[in-house]
């Protein structure tokens, strides 16, 4: 369905342009305190980024750069890091999601639920963008079959 | 009220959801690990939630800040008897359901079991967040978990079954978007989105429109997930066509936690007086309740295939359950509130009943049952005390839901009531019986006595252990449940009754 | 009348997409109507509660210097509220698409009659 053009101006473009995508996404990602941003939009502009590698390159490349296997570890290392997050919480005696807990190296709680958020944001942006690409490669690629598992 | 006992309340959701990805990690090396994990997380939540109906019993309402941040600016999850009674009963059922789904899933999805189970997980998290949490909108996230889990979980059935699953995802967005424009009201004039502070902040402004509105918008969205008599038509669809072990799961389960939201929003958020006495909201859902029951039983008696058969009795189980939280007193919430755990064990061990069967002949029809006994005596045993309970013959638990809801109705001076209650079980007595006749002597309705038991050999071959343990399980709690629901009703449910009853 | 009108036009905005969206979904026979009118209609109630927050002579709810009071800023909680409704209504359109997949892939077409008359 996703056919390989010979298209030299797209890919050359595309071939600059995915950088700049993805460190952009990391900016969003860390200045979701600051700006509007956070760990969903980012998570979601570095799937974007993957999917304009598929549609400039076809569907061969991106599947050998990342592997369904890898996506998967990344959507379930993203939602530990959230939860293990919280249940460290809990661990350090307070209730779940109460980052004022967490022995961070920093000098008032304040800072220290700033920190939590900032991790918590950061497991965000692995599962989304693992489910965006996974969505995007499963339905661009029904007709040639299934993948497996 | 730092105790461990009070973490239980975050640890009820924490387990399932932890294990629900930890099961696509463990799937890749080892594929039968999948339904071990999603048994011991299942099992996990159930030990929490006796312990947290214990704690509420014996130490009042739990209220657990989540992030440690106070009530009107955090979330906060509130555990009061209402809600430990109703976790009870949706773990214990969904423990002895998943556990039963063993063989039906390696049998009819074989070659998708991890995600299957991934996705099961989910929908029991879903599902446990809506009994636990204390806030509107929390409550609506928890809500679009379940739900999604359930479209994805009911497309991969047989022949009709993306189709219905579809149905079901438009419907059933309607009614979640409903429920949000609700909390969007509420929202806009309390500002507040707790549902305590929104009970103190709501009586001064009874006379508005607005509160109004939002009552409308709660009530239809939560009649359309439920699946009330006007807006139930997904409902049949949905269950015929999914995979045995998530019918068997969603249909005990869901709606009961959706007639607990309801049960939750008109009498926490809104006070019974409001709805009873300013706003006639009562009488209307109780008229509407006695439709739905008369349809349900009605639509029914039609249906030659035993899940949709099912499927239309559920509709007017919720009905009953509805019925008894509209007449607005004592005896018929308590009987609405009996009603959601006998009817959670009788559909559980029906539908379980009817998983066996697919298990075993690959048929739903329930004309071509005939002589089945000669197979599998125990799983038609169980099939004939659930089919006695929803009926309601003594000693079995659905006499006594029935009965209070009897008595609720007498008590509101209502005779229509009474009458639709009794027509009705006269109904269930009439297509039951004819699938325990099609099941306990030769094939009636066309089908020659050769040729039905032709088909079916004579010899005794049950389900396997794993899916009779708990069919057994569920009849043994039928009937235990109806001998004892006069220490249930005293010890749990007089204490789930809001203020003013 | 066109005072009342005018003073509240936001939720006549929001009434409108959301009516919209309604007949898409119930008037259409083609499933990926359906599936967009769904989507219309998701996102009339994003708009509506984005909405309700705004304050005269408000700014965006980031912090800035000078503006120190919270009456300088829109009401923040019904944007984050509406993240959340955002990624719900991203992943109902996941999941809905994967169902069409299914249904195209069994029926070889997405009308609703068709699929209809081809169960019977």
């Amino acid at each position: 369905m996703i056919i390989q053009y010979e298209n030299v101006i797209i890919k050359t473009i595309c071939r600059m342009l995915i950088p700049f995508l993805q460190l952009f996404a990391i900016y969003v990602l860390m200045h979701g305190h600051y700006s509007p941003g956070g760990g969903f939009q980012g998570g979601v502009m570095m799937g974007a980024s993957f999917i304009l590698l598929v549609i400039a390159y076809g569907l061969e490349e991106a599947r050998q750069r990342i592997s369904l296997k890898a996506l998967t570890i990344y959507a379930c290392l993203g939602l530990f890091i959230y939860s293990g997050i919280g249940a460290w919480a809990l661990l350090m005696g307070g209730n779940y999601l109460d980052y004022g807990k967490l022995p961070f190296p920093v000098s008032s709680v304040p800072a220290a639920r700033a920190m939590g958020i900032l991790g918590i944001e950061i497991g965000v942006f692995f599962s989304v963008m693992a489910i965006m690409i996974c969505i995007f490669l499963a339905i661009a690629s029904y007709d040639t079959g299934g993948e497996n598992d | 009220m730092n105790t461990p006992q009070v973490q239980a309340t975050i640890l009820i959701i924490l387990v399932p959801l932890m294990f629900s990805y930890a099961i696509p990690l463990l799937g890749w090396r080892w594929r039968g690990s999948a339904f071990f994990v999603a048994l011991a997380a299942i099992g996990a939540s159930m030990v929490c939630s006796f312990i947290l109906l214990y704690t509420v019993l014996t130490q009042g309402t739990i209220h657990y800040h989540l992030g440690g941040w106070l009530p009107p600016w955090g979330i906060e999850y509130v555990i009061d008897p209402l809600n430990g009674f109703v976790g009870v009963v949706v773990c214990v059922i969904s423990f002895l359901v998943t556990l039963s789904s063993k063989e039906s899933v390696q049998k009819e999805l074989p070659d998708k079991k991890v995600r299957f189970y991934t996705i099961y997980l989910l929908l029991f998290t879903g599902l446990m967040g809506i009994v636990v949490t204390g806030d509107v909108f929390n409550l609506y996230v928890f809500l679009e978990i379940a739900s999604l889990t359930a479209y994805a979980l009911i497309a991969i059935g047989e022949d009709g079954a993306p189709l219905a699953s579809f149905n079901y995802i438009i419907m059933g967005t309607i009614g979640a978007c409903f429920y949000l424009l609700g909390v969007g009201y509420l929202y806009i004039v309390t500002g507040s989105l707790n549902m305590a502070d929104l009970a103190k902040l709501l009586p001064p402004l009874y006379h508005s429109n607005v509160v109004l509105i939002a009552l409308a918008f709660f009530l239809i969205g939560t009649a359309i997930k439920m699946g009330l008599f006007p807006l139930h038509v997904w409902l049949p669809d949905a269950y015929t066509y999914a995979p045995s072990a998530v019918s068997a799961f969603i249909a005990p389960v869901m709606a009961k936690v959706m007639a607990y939201i309801l049960i939750r929003v008109m009498f926490t958020v809104f006070q019974p007086s409001y709805l009873i006495e300013m706003v006639p909201v009562a009488s209307i859902l109780s008229w509407v309740a006695a439709a739905a029951i008369l349809v349900g039983s009605i639509m029914a008696l039609a249906q030659k295939d035993l899940k949709r058969m099912l499927a239309y009795s559920s509709v007017s189980q919720i009905g009953y359950i509805v019925l008894g939280v509209g007449l607005g007193n004592k005896m018929g919430l308590l009987g609405a509130y009996l009603h959601i755990l006998n009817h959670a064990f009788m559909k559980g061990c029906l539908f379980a009943v009817a998983m066996a069967l697919m298990y075993r002949t690959g048929k739903r029809n329930i004309f071509q049952l005939g002589r089945i006994h000669r197979r599998m005596p125990f799983t038609m045993a169980a099939l004939v005390i659930g089919a006695l309970s929803m009926i309601g013959i003594p000693p079995t638990a659905g006499f006594f839901s029935k009965w209070y809801l009897i008595l609720g109705s007498i008590d509101a001076r209502n005779w229509v009531f009474v009458a639709v209650i009794l027509i009705s079980s006269l109904l269930n007595a009439l297509y039951f019986f004819r699938v325990i006749e099609n099941a306990y002597f030769e094939g009636v309705h066309g089908h020659s006595q050769k040729e039905a038991m032709d088909g079916i050999a004579k010899v005794r071959e049950e389900v396997p252990l794993s899916m009779l343990i708990p069919i057994i399980l569920l009849a043994a709690g039928i009937l235990l449940l109806g001998l004892f629901n006069e220490r249930i009703i005293s010890g749990i449910l007089v204490f789930a009754l809001p203020p003013g009853f | 009348m066109i005072e009342y009108l005018m003073s509240k036009y936001n939720y006549w905005i929001y009434v409108v997409l959301m009516m919209i969206g309604f007949y898409a979904m119930m008037g259409k026979r083609n499933l990926v109507k359906k599936l967009i009118g769904m989507n219309i209609f998701q996102t009339a109630i994003i708009l509506y509660y984005i909405s309700i927050g705004v304050k005269k002579g408000g700014t965006l709810p980031v912090v800035m210097e000078g503006a120190t009071r919270a009456a300088d800023y829109v009401n923040p909680l019904p944007h984050v509220l509406m993240l959340t409704a955002i990624v719900v209504s991203v992943s109902t359109t996941g999941v809905a698409l994967a169902v069409l997949l299914m249904i195209y892939r069994r029926y070889k077409t997405l009308e609703e009659d068709e699929i209809l008359k081809s169960m019977r």
